[in-house]
Formats: C-alpha cells, structure tokens, sequence
C-alpha cells in the first residue's frame, strides 16, 4: 500500500464543531482536550495543595481545630497524605504534562491537523474525568478516604477491616485508579501512533523537537506500565471483595484471625513498582523536553547535543523498567538482586547528568532573555540537579535502609519528581499562553510567582533531607509526641510557614492565569520568536491547525544564531537555504 | 517581537505527510500498539499466577488426562482453527470476494463461541468438585484464585472477540467496514489465541496430576 494511500484515511479533516457541547465538552480537538486535561490538572493540583497544607499544618500543630473539619485525627493525616500522592502523581504530574500540553502541541509540533483518532482522545480524557471524580468521591462515603498511601501496600490496602478508610473509600482508590490506567492506555495509544503516522512533510523523527520526543518516549513507557497495575488493581479488587488471597498472608487483624492465607505482599510491591518507578520518569520527561525547548529558545542558541538528548530520553526510558526493585530494598530482598538494582540505578544517573550537561552547555555564552518561561526552565535545571543529586545516596541499599523510611526519601522524591515537574509545568504555562488563549500573561507577576515559589519549594524541602538524616520518620501523624524528635519542632514550624506562603504565592499565578485570559496584551502569533511549528499558525490556532494546509519541514527544531542568517531564528517551515548542520 | 511570516513556507493540502516508519494504515498500528500493551497485561497476571505458585508448598494438580487435558486439547484445537478461519476470511476480503469473507468470519465467531462454551463448562465441572477463589478441595486456595484470573481475563477477551467480529463482520457486509478493518480485528484474534497457546502450558500442563 502506498505511503499517500495509508494516510488518505488517517488524516481526519473532521468539520469545526458548532454548538457549546460538541465544541466544549465532548470536543474532538485535541487542543479542547487539551485544555480540559489542563483545567483538570489545575482543579486537582489545588484539591492536593489544600490536602498538603492539611498535613503540614497539624505536622507542627497536631490539635490545631481547622474550620470545617475540626482537629484531624491521626487516621485522618494518613487519608490526606494518601489523597495527596494520589491526586498528585495520577492527576497531577501524569495529566497535565502529557495529556494537557503533549495533546495541544504534540499534533502541532509535528504539523498534524489533529490527533490520529480524535474519538479516543476524546474518551481517554473523559475516562480521566470520571477517574478523578470517582477519587475524589472517596472523601465522602463512610469511613472516608483510603489511609494506605498512593503505593497501597498490601495487605492494609487488600483487608477492609485495617483502617476506617479501608471500607468503601479503599474500593473507590483502587477503582479510580484502574479507570485511570484504561485511560492512560487510550492516550499512550494515541500519541504513539500521531507521533508516527503524522509529521508534516519534512519532519523527519530527528527533526522533531525535543518536547515531541519527550511526549512519545512518555507514551511508551505508558504503554508498557499502566497495563501492569491494571492487573495488580484487579487482583487487589478480587482480594478485597471475593474472598482470594493474592497479596493476603495469614493475618491477624484486632486481634482476629482473617481468613485469608498464602498470598505475598512482595508481589503487590513488585506489580506496582513495576509500574511505579516508569510511572516518575513518566511525570518527569516531558518536564525535561520542555526545558530543553525554552532554554534553547531564550539563549538564542541551538540545543546542545540533539541526538545526546534523544538517545538520553531513550536511555532513561528504557533504565526506568529495571529498577523497580530500588523502592523495596527495605522490604527484604537477596543481596544480589539489591546489588543488581542499585547498580542499574546509579546507571540512570549517566544519562541524566548528560541531559544537565548538556542543558547547561545551551545556556553557556548564549544571549540569554531571563522571561518568566525561562525563568522556570532554569529551575526546572536546579530542582532536577538539587532532587537528583540523593539519588545515587538512596540507590545504595546499606544507605536507602536507614533513610528510606524518613524525611530524607519526602525531600528527594518532592524535588525531582514533584516541584521540579511543577516547573516544567509552569515553564510550558507561561510559554504556551499566548498561542492558547491569544494573550500575554504578566511578566511582572510571572516573576514574583517564579522568586517565591523557587525559595519557598527549597525552604520546604530542602530541610527534609536533614530531618531525614535526624530520624524523623515519614508518615508518622504525631512525631511531636517523641521526644528525641523534639529539637526538630522549629526547623518543621519553619517548612510549614514556608508552605503556607508558597500555597499562597500559587493564587498569583492562578490569578494572573485568568486575568491575562481577558486583559493580557494581545500576543504575536510568534512573541518568543521561536523555531518551531506551533509559533507557524495564527494565535490561537484554527480548528485544523494550519487553516487547511499542512506544513512543510526544512529545518531542525533549534536553528537560533545561525550564521548567514537574516534573523536570529530560523522557523522549521522556511525554506531558506541556509546550509545547518541538521 | 516579530511576526512569523506564515507566507514564505509552501504548504501542502491537508493529507501528504512525512511516510510513517511501519508501511501500515494507522488503524493496524494501533491494533498492534494495543496488543502490546495488552500483553503486559496478560504478562503481569501470568507474573502473579508463577510467584505465588513457586512460593506455595501445597500447590494443587488436579489435571487428569481424561476428562482434563483432553478438553483442553480439543479446546486448543478449536482455537488455533479458528485463527485459521480467520485467515482464510481475511483472505478471502483481500481477493474481494465479499460473501466467503463474511462466512469465514461467521465460522471463526462460531469457533470462538464453542470455545467459551467448552470452557465455561469446565468452569462449572471445577466449581461443582469444589473450588472456588479462596479455596479447593486439594491444596492451596490461590489455586483458584489464580486458575479463575487467568483463564477469565482470556476467557473475557475471548467474549470480547466474539463480540467485536460479529459487528465489524455485519458492518463489512454493509459497507461500513472494509477488509482492512477485518484484517486488525482478525490480528486481535491471532493475539488471543497466541496467549491461550502460554495459558495451556503454564495453567493446565504444569498442574497435571503426578502419578505416585
């Protein structure tokens, strides 16, 4: 079959949409899906937040009455922490970057006029939308949320007699969460085959940005992990409500002897770690091409090592499935499968310090414009490095066995993989505003949000690796009460003022988010003179995205300052023939 | 702040892209994309069956020959027959000969039908000796619980399978599919058998009952 024929019923030049349902809500655009997946996000990231506050607020001040919800039980912070790192990793770090930005530019990075199957795109946010509700559901039924931690070790996740929220609130977690993994199969389907199947004329796979290759290793690693908890979450279900015992050992609950017997906790750990450690590298690698993109943008210069950063997205990628068992050096294990996972740990850390190399060897003499968008890339670098660099610490079982059940583990993975994805986030914010609602956001305020956030997300958790490091157990709902802990009050008081000021540094830039909707300058269809496809169409784009033209591709995505050149910046569409070395 | 000058590129009409690197219509590669994932799917439940029967001291055989093992054989010969219809089906669509093509389809459908049905009997005949998701009468209640999981996930792709060639094989009498779309439909099914082809060795065949 010929390449033309193939794509005669791919390309899906679907009519613009009229009426607010079909153009709002069950829209086929994926820059519709986009948003929504964006707004999602920005519902579920504050509902976290708040939860967050929660925590830090009785952490320091344990019979502190909250309005509307009293003083909170020790059960209670363990259903907000679990709520937390739910909302967080699933609805959070898992949707906005990938599902929200990965849907409104991935297709027009490439030059697609869509995705290649809009009905499953728009199922797969809509399967997400019900997910979350049925999340956030759990708050409300009896007994309310699950209190057994976004990892929902097994068996106090797989008994519903361990906790009060291990009645119902546990069956609505797990159903949420396998939901959430059909509709996260759905989109990795979707931005693998569109990544493919529709690049423009000329955008050859070394010529896509590296926010498109992020996007599709992301899918990928998607692919190959969310099926792996689907499974662990049926199995749970099957435990929790027929009766099997697959993660169930002869336990003794109150006292009682349940009547489950021979199942193993190790393999719900192993199942979901499987799933779990892709599962950071899929909240954290669309972060990294985002920043790749702005800190070439804003130094005028082309990225540093293309292809060193294609092949290290791969490497990361393909180092992600092998280190499951790092997150269970605690739960007992042969020392010479610990040796075998430590080692290809500590392997992750070449490839990620060839992404740092190289990002600073972009910056390095460029002519740089500190933007707000560049602003967050540069601390998406910092965070990366700051989180990072107790990798290599953890990676090692004598170390990760003394540290892995304290503050030390919260500062690390809340660096790197929760405020520095954060970043990435923001960064593509305030970068994609104007192509997305047309308007500027403020430059003034998008730096004040930068500074406080910046110092107030290292004022938080910075200090956790010290407290760590002091013995200062995680999870636990009173640590005030032991009184070894005690010297540690002051420095956690500080984290917690720390905390309430950021979370209130955050309604700047929700602020600033819708008031720039409306009253933002009006922005050029190219305002960061940038390179690629995106920057190439009116503001905001057109229901097909190029006005029924598809583009064509005569340059790689990062040709700033090339010498010869009319200007400092040459778009991937122009056909100038400038001789550059992609 | 200069404008992006739209103008100076020379588009093309919606449709010529960049040539995809598998020479096959997105639809098939998504099918493909799919079946992957679905096999870690299948792979993380066969995962759990193989851990806890290797941890379990008292694991069950109950397998024997006869009626056992040659209900499976003929279900397995049922199966892999039916791959063939399929073929035969897609085939006869290629070629454009429309009604061997729905007729093979028909058959493969039929296959798949006796084969859910020889199944959920065996179900039954298991249920009716006694075991169930928690326990049997042999040895260890994960048996069950392992035994049920497996074979239902293939049994509920099975259904599904049913399902979905019946409507793309109506549609493609009516026009609304064509022999393409047979084709990734029919892909699927070569993917439920091939996983029924590692349900039989590791389910049934290992868990024969040992002559002592």
């Amino acid at each position: 079959m010929a390449a033309q024929d193939v794509h005669a019923h791919t390309a899906h030049a679907h009519a613009a949409p009229q009426g607010f349902v079909r153009k709002y809500v069950f829209s086929l655009d994926h820059k519709v899906i986009g948003l929504q997946y964006f707004f999602l996000a920005l519902t579920a990231v504050f509902v976290g937040m708040i939860l967050s506050l929660l925590m830090r607020i009785h952490l320091v001040w344990p019979g502190a009455a909250i309005p509307l919800i009293g003083e909170i039980k020790p059960e209670t912070y363990l259903s907000l922490l679990t709520m937390h790192g739910t909302i967080m990793v699933f609805f959070v770090l898992t949707t906005a970057p990938q599902g929200g930005f990965g849907n409104y530019f991935l297709p027009i990075q490439i030059g697609a006029p869509d995705m290649a199957f809009p009905v499953l795109n728009m199922l797969s946010f809509w399967t997400t939308f019900v997910a979350f509700v049925v999340l956030i559901c759990a708050f409300f039924v009896t007994g309310g949320a699950p209190l057994h931690g976004w990892t929902g070790y097994a068996p106090l996740s797989a008994l519903t007699n361990t906790g009060p929220g291990e009645q119902l609130g546990a069956d609505l977690w797990i159903t949420s969460i396998a939901i959430f993994c059909v509709a996260s199969l759905m989109g990795a389907l979707n931005f693998i085959t569109t990544t493919l199947d529709l690049r423009a004329k000329g955008m050859t796979m070394m010529r896509m940005p590296l926010t498109v290759w992020s996007w599709f290793i992301t899918a990928i690693l998607g692919l190959l992990a969310f099926g792996v908890l689907l499974s662990a979450g049926i199995l749970l279900l099957l435990d929790r409500n027929l009766g099997t015992s697959f993660y169930i050992p002869l336990v003794v609950v109150n006292g009682q002897v349940m009547g489950h017997k021979g199942g193993s906790p190790l393999l719900w750990q192993h199942l979901f770690w499987f799933f779990g450690h892709p599962e950071v590298y899929i909240a954290i690698l669309p972060g990294m091409g985002v920043a790749s993109q702005l800190l070439s943008t804003f130094s005028r210069k082309p990225i540093f090592g293309y292809r060193a950063m294609v092949y290290a997205i791969m490497a990361i990628g393909f180092l992600g499935f092998m280190v499951w068992g790092h997150h269970m050096f605690m739960s007992g294990m042969s020392p010479y499968s610990a040796f075998a996972f430590s080692l290809m740990t500590m392997a992750i850390g070449v490839p990620s310090a060839i992404k740092t190399f190289n990002w600073l060897g972009t910056i390095h003499r460029g002519r740089v414009r500190f933007q707000t968008p560049m602003l967050f890339a540069i601390g998406f670098v910092s965070l990366f490095v700051s989180g990072g660099l107790s990798g290599p610490f953890l990676a090692q079982p004598t170390l990760d066995i003394p540290l892995h059940d304290t503050a030390f583990v919260v500062g690390h993975f809340h660096l790197i993989m929760g405020v520095a994805a954060i970043f990435g986030m923001f960064a593509a914010t305030y970068y994609w505003f104007p192509k997305m609602f047309g308007r500027m956001m403020n430059e003034r305020w998008g730096r004040i949000h930068f500074f406080i956030t910046l110092v107030g997300a290292y004022s938080i958790f910075m200090p956790m690796h010290y407290l760590g490091m002091a013995g200062q157990p995680r999870r636990y709902s009173q640590f005030t009460e032991l009184a070894y802990l005690h010297r540690l009050i002051p420095l956690n008081t500080f984290m917690t003022y720390a905390a309430i000021v950021t979370i209130a540094a955050q309604f700047i830039f929700v602020i600033n988010l819708f008031w720039s909707m409306k009253k933002g300058p009006k922005a050029s269809d190219n305002p960061w003179e940038a390179t690629t496809l995106e920057w190439t169409t009116s503001t905001p784009p057109p229901h097909d995205n190029f006005g029924g033209m598809t583009p064509v591709v005569h340059h790689g995505p990062y040709e700033y300052s090339v010498p010869g050149a009319a200007r400092d910046f040459i778009m991937q569409n122009d056909p100038a023939t400038v001789t550059t070395s992609h | 702040m200069s404008h992006a000058n739209v103008s100076i590129a020379t588009p093309q009409p919606v449709g010529v892209m960049e040539s995809s690197p598998f020479s096959i219509p997105s639809k098939k590669l998504v099918m493909w994309l799919f079946i992957v994932s679905d096999a870690v799917t299948f792979t993380a439940v066969l995962f759990a069956y193989g851990y806890l029967r290797n941890a379990t001291p008292n694991w069950p055989h109950p397998f024997r020959f006869s009626p056992s093992i040659i209900n499976v054989m003929v279900m397995t010969f049922i199966l892999v027959t039916s791959s063939f219809t399929m073929l035969l089906g897609v085939r006869a669509a290629k070629e454009g000969n429309k009604s061997k093509a729905i007729l093979w389809t028909f058959v493969t459908v039929a296959a798949g039908l006796v084969f859910a049905l020889l199944h959920i009997r065996e179900w039954m005949g298991l249920i009716g000796e006694g075991v169930r998701l928690f326990q049997n009468p042999w040895g260890s209640g994960l048996f069950g619980a392992s035994f049920f999981s497996v074979t239902g996930l293939h049994l509920l792709h099975v259904i599904g399978g049913v399902a979905v060639l019946t409507v793309v094989a109506l549609g493609y009498k009516r026009g609304r599919y064509n022999s393409d779309d047979l084709e990734i439909w029919g892909l699927y099914w070569h993917f439920v058998d091939l996983v029924w082809m590692f349900v039989v060795p590791f389910v049934y065949l290992l868990n024969i009952t040992r002559a002592s």
